[in-house]
């Protein structure tokens, strides 16, 4: 780390939250003379790497500024009254937990406007692409800043248009029903959220989070936090999403344009996990107990139900969609963080925490190269795709084909890659749950999530063997393109830092540890 | 009549029960407010007479400065703590009180009156009789200035009766119109069917607590004789009916979309804002101030009533079919029915708890007056082109106006209560809060299901304002150029919703103090 004034942290973190929306407004306008480029449109998406750069810059700077050895503290708080009426602070901080989350949001989203620039999205003027663009940034790395309740339910609840109009306006097929599917689902979610959070604000006589973590659900009554716990738990397991809420998230990924998709998986489903660590472990702890169990059963049926559906899709000629079975994937992934989640040890927390960035990372690669894959054929149906043999793409394109493999084998949790770490950690805490939780029905769903990972390796493996390999290509194909230059850079840093989290694990979990140690003791410590 | 009952009306109340000294002494500043209303309503109705047709267009600068008179008068009160015409041998007990809750009251109605008059100014150099629409708006808004300032029974029925009767004739003045004045006709006979069943509720309050005071009501229904009982329930039950009929709560409701509809679309707005806050003050000084130990009566009674209404509204509006004809202000009717659902649960909630809860409803209506009213300044600017105002003529608003698409779009998304409406997310909140705090889990969760449906329809209209306009693609539609009132109301309540979204303190310090 660097020493960094508190108050320049200060405002590299003000900064990486408003600057997108500043952005967005400005995208509206017409360029200013000198900026103009080529093209409005392509000045607009200039425009749009400009700003998701500078922020991403700014949270590197700011992870450099950050004082590791201090992780479970609260850095670069900011603290100011904004409306006293409903005793709503502007609060933000950063710590270990939500340090690694806001990172990965800058650099996808980054990555995601480098793309768009090179590959402008088929659909209306960029223009509103952009702005969009930017206001889910700022949405989402709101999210993950903010330590008041109710700036956190305005934050969940910002990144719902944005996404609404980007899969709406610059999906694919069937894309007016996924979009809606998507806004009702997680509106009906986030309503049922905000009433578990004004019942634990308004009981507890604070809406701040610092406050309430440290309280660790002290003045709450038990059966009160198991009501808190169940309305915010909703809201946020339909985001996450959780089986059986899970249903908005296939449809909104299938029709949902390649940027949107990546942010999708890679960011927007983490809120509702960081939720679940950041708000229900350690405001209403007693709650969590008694729901836990349930909790798990619904994760490791997720993870059950998505390889299934993984599976049935990739089988031949069940005319899987690519894009669809990734998001199943994501099911089950997700099923993973939330076994960790409800296992309330810090071990099974790191691990949810651990496979969160993870599965950002290796998710929003495939969706990227799914998406490319999609762009060079027309299609991303598995069948169409594969032909009768495979689609061959070691020998077409052995580029796309490779990175497609070390995505696959990535998502299946091989070790030395950074999908392994997680779900490994999130398993190793079942097999030892919190004290109080019952240790057998935990053992039993170690048992079952390790049955799904052998599923998920088949069925990764089975997409690997149909898309990339295959006989080799007649002469009279039409050859593929491989993966350009401004797709390299798109896709590199998302595969060395799968790498690197893989083989070097302590990066993140030296993070997020001694903040998950301070959250589940809470005031104790 | 109507203007002159305003300021007539409280004096003789207030004096007649006096002992020994009888003469009052007025706080002119206190009633300035609605008495500059009611004076400038005569003046211009006076004026019109001598003006030549050509001049008319005076007459609505004259009743919209004379509007923006009385908001000024609001200034010097804002301490809160004036009352007058009280009675000489109870100071306590005042007919007119100008407390937060009457200032805030006021600003809201005075403001939504004024910006309906903006709205109006082009209407009434073509369709609309200048004179008379100026007048009768005008005596509306004193009226409604007047109710939530009024503390005695009698003041509040002849309040409410100052604000209604104009309205009926607002509704119907668009002459040769037949939906008009059928409009009109429909609005006519339920409100006065409601009215009566509000008189009677008083009389029978009088007639057990003797006394018309609102304070006075509340300390003396704490011991109504026994016998007298059931006659103050029957009281206090029928006089609520009136007031929810004016809130346009289900099952009173049913006037509301046909007379929006054939209203002129500034006074549909001017209904949907203000008739609206006549109806919930009304609600909020009966049930809160004069009926609080009948708490257990009128409580669960708000509760179905809003939960009842904000269904029935929003299932209302979803109904709706885009491409039918005025489908844009039958939208908008709806919704202020469901809308109005909102605005009662803060009021239902006061009877279990007891914080103040009222505080909400005020902040609500605040928010809700400046987006509606701006919605309804849109569909007014959309009108001029698109005289059948379908929510499909909406298509390809922002290739043609790209800042008046925006502002719809911010003013739908502030109703629906979805950022990046802040200000109509932290209203819901405060609302969602007053619910919960109450106790009043299950109308908590009746009203989140019920954002969730009007989130459907508004945001449907919101994607139809950015949709690429139909016909060929490059071709300009011809601009028309809109007239300068109208877009200074858009931009006027546009600003206001902007501003109140980076800082919705403003708004919500009424949910946090007492307003009494």
């Amino acid at each position: 780390m660097i020493d960094i004034s508190e108050s320049v942290m200060q405002f590299l973190l003000a900064f990486t939250v408003a600057a997108p929306l500043v952005g967005a407004a400005a995208a509206l306008l017409p360029a200013p003379p000198g900026l103009r480029g080529k093209s409005p449109d392509q000045a607009v998406l200039r425009h749009g790497v400009t700003v998701t750069g500078a922020v991403l810059a700014a949270a590197l700077v700011l992870t450099l500024g950050f004082d590791h050895g201090r992780s479970s503290m609260m850095q670069a708080t900011t603290d100011v009254s904004w409306i006293p009426a409903l005793d709503v602070r502007i609060h933000l901080g950063v710590d270990g937990i939500s340090l690694p989350l806001l990172v990965l949001t800058a650099l996808l989203t980054f990555l995601c406007a480098l793309y768009s620039y090179f590959k402008p999205p088929a659909g209306p003027s960029p223009k509103a692409f952009v702005a969009l663009l930017l206001v889910l940034e700022s949405g989402t790395l709101a999210t993950f800043a903010v330590l008041d309740l109710l700036l956190f339910f305005l934050a969940f609840e910002m990144v719902l248009i944005p996404m609404y109009f980007l899969i709406a306006r610059w999906g694919g097929e069937g894309r007016q029903g996924a979009a809606w599917k998507f806004i009702l689902f997680t509106l009906l979610g986030s309503v049922v959220m905000l009433l578990g959070l004004l019942l634990v604000g308004l009981k507890a006589g604070t809406f701040d989070m610092l406050a309430l973590a440290t309280d660790n659900g002290r003045d709450l009554s038990t059966s009160l936090q198991v009501i808190a716990v169940l309305a915010i738990g909703v809201g946020l397991a339909v985001k996450t999403p959780m089986w059986p809420l899970h249903s908005w998230l296939p449809d909104a990924h299938t029709a949902a344009p390649t940027v949107g998709s990546v942010l999708l998986a890679g960011v927007l489903l983490k809120m509702g996990t960081y939720g679940f660590v950041r708000i229900v472990l350690p405001i209403a702890p007693e709650g969590m107990h008694v729901l836990a169990p349930y909790l798990a059963a619904f994760a490791v049926v997720g993870i059950i139900y998505g390889s299934l559906a993984c599976l049935a899709l990739a089988r031949a000629g069940a005319k899987g969609d690519l894009k669809r079975l990734i998001a199943y994937s994501s099911v089950g992934h997700m099923g993973f963080v939330l076994l960790g989640i409800a296992t309330m040890t810090p071990t099974g927390v790191n691990g949810a925490l651990f496979a969160n960035v993870a599965h950002g990372l290796i998710t929003g690669l495939l969706f990227f190269l799914v998406g490319a894959i999609k762009d060079r054929h027309g299609t991303a149906d598995l069948d169409a795709l594969a032909g009768t043999t495979g689609a061959a793409l070691y020998g077409r394109a052995p580029r796309l084909g490779g990175l497609l493999a070390f995505g696959a084998v990535a998502s299946l949790g091989l070790p030395g890659l950074a999908g392994f770490w997680g779900e490994m950690l999130a398993m190793f805490g079942a097999f030892q749950p919190a004290e109080g939780l019952s240790r057998p029905a935990f053992l039993t769903y170690t048992a079952v999530a390790g049955l799904g990972t052998l599923l998920t390796a088949a069925y990764l493996l089975v997409v690997v063997r149909r898309v990339c390999m295959g006989a080799a290509p007649a002469a009279d194909q039409p050859p593929l393109a491989d993966v350009q230059a401004y797709e390299f850079a798109a896709w590199t840093p998302l595969a060395v830092l799968t790498v690197l989290a893989g083989l070097w694990p302590a990066v993140l979990l030296g993070l997020t540890d001694p903040a998950v140690q301070q959250l589940l003791a809470g005031g104790k410590s | 009549m109507t203007a002159a009952a305003v300021t007539a009306a409280p004096t003789a109340l207030a004096a007649a029960p006096a002992n020994g000294d009888l003469v009052q002494a007025v706080d002119w500043v206190a009633i300035a407010p609605p008495t500059i209303a009611a004076v400038v309503a005569l003046a211009v109705l006076v004026a019109d007479l001598f003006l030549p047709q050509a001049r008319k267009a005076l007459l609505a600068w004259a009743a919209t400065a004379g509007l923006a008179a009385a908001l000024l008068a609001l200034v010097p009160l804002r301490a809160g703590d004036r009352s007058t015409f009280c009675l000489t041998g109870d100071p306590g007990a005042c007919s007119y009180t100008a407390d937060h809750f009457t200032l805030a009251i006021q600003l809201l109605v005075l403001g939504g009156a004024l910006l309906t008059a903006l709205l109006s100014v082009t209407d009434t150099r073509r369709e609309l009789p200048a004179g008379e629409f100026w007048f009768l708006l005008l005596s509306s808004a004193a009226g409604a200035a007047l109710l939530p300032a009024s503390r005695d029974l009698a003041t509040l029925v002849v309040a409410l009766e100052v604000a209604s009767l104009p309205a009926f004739a607002l509704v119907g003045l668009r002459r040769g119109d037949r939906m008009s004045g059928e409009a009109a006709l429909k609005f006519f006979l339920s409100s006065v069917t409601a009215t009566a069943v509000t008189l009677l509720g008083v009389s029978f309050v009088y007639a057990s607590t003797g006394t018309l005071h609102l304070t006075e009501i509340a300390q003396q229904l704490d011991d109504v004789p026994a016998q007298l009982g059931t006659l103050a329930k029957a009281g206090v039950a029928l006089t609520l009916v009136g007031f929810a009929f004016k809130t346009a709560a289900a099952p009173f409701h049913f006037w509301v979309p046909d007379t929006y509809v054939g209203a002129p679309l500034p006074v549909a707005a001017y209904l949907s804002v203000v008739g609206k806050a006549v109806g919930f003050t009304g609600l909020v000084l009966v049930t809160v101030v004069a009926f609080p130990s009948y708490a257990d009566v009128w409580g669960p009674a708000l509760a179905v009533l809003a939960a009842l209404t904000m269904t029935v509204g929003n299932v209302g509006a979803l109904r709706q079919v885009s491409t039918r004809a005025r489908s844009a202000v039958r939208l908008l009717a709806w919704s202020s029915v469901g809308q109005a659902g909102y605005l009662l649960v803060p009021i239902a909630a006061a009877a279990y708890s007891s914080d103040d809860q009222i505080g909400a409803t005020v902040a609500y209506a605040l928010m809700y007056a400046v987006v509606n009213l701006g919605a309804f300044a849109v569909a007014a600017l959309v009108a001029r082109t698109h005289p059948a105002n379908r929510i499909a003529d909406y298509r390809g608003l922002y290739a043609a106006r790209p800042v008046t698409a925006l502002a719809m779009g911010f003013f739908l998304l502030c109703l629906a209560g979805l950022p990046p409406g802040v200000i109509g997310l932290f209203a819901k909140v405060v609302v969602f809060s007053a619910a919960v705090d109450a106790g009043l889990g299950w109308l908590a969760v009746v009203m989140g299901v019920n954002v969730v449906i009007a989130l459907y329809y508004y945001l449907r209209w919101t994607a139809v304002l950015f949709r690429s306009p139909e016909g060929a693609p490059g071709e300009a539609p011809a601009r028309h150029r809109a007239p300068v009132p109208v877009t200074a109301a858009i931009a006027l309540t546009a600003v206001a919703g902007v501003l109140l979204s980076g800082y919705p303190q403003w708004v919500l310090r009424f949910a946090a103090t007492a307003l009494f």
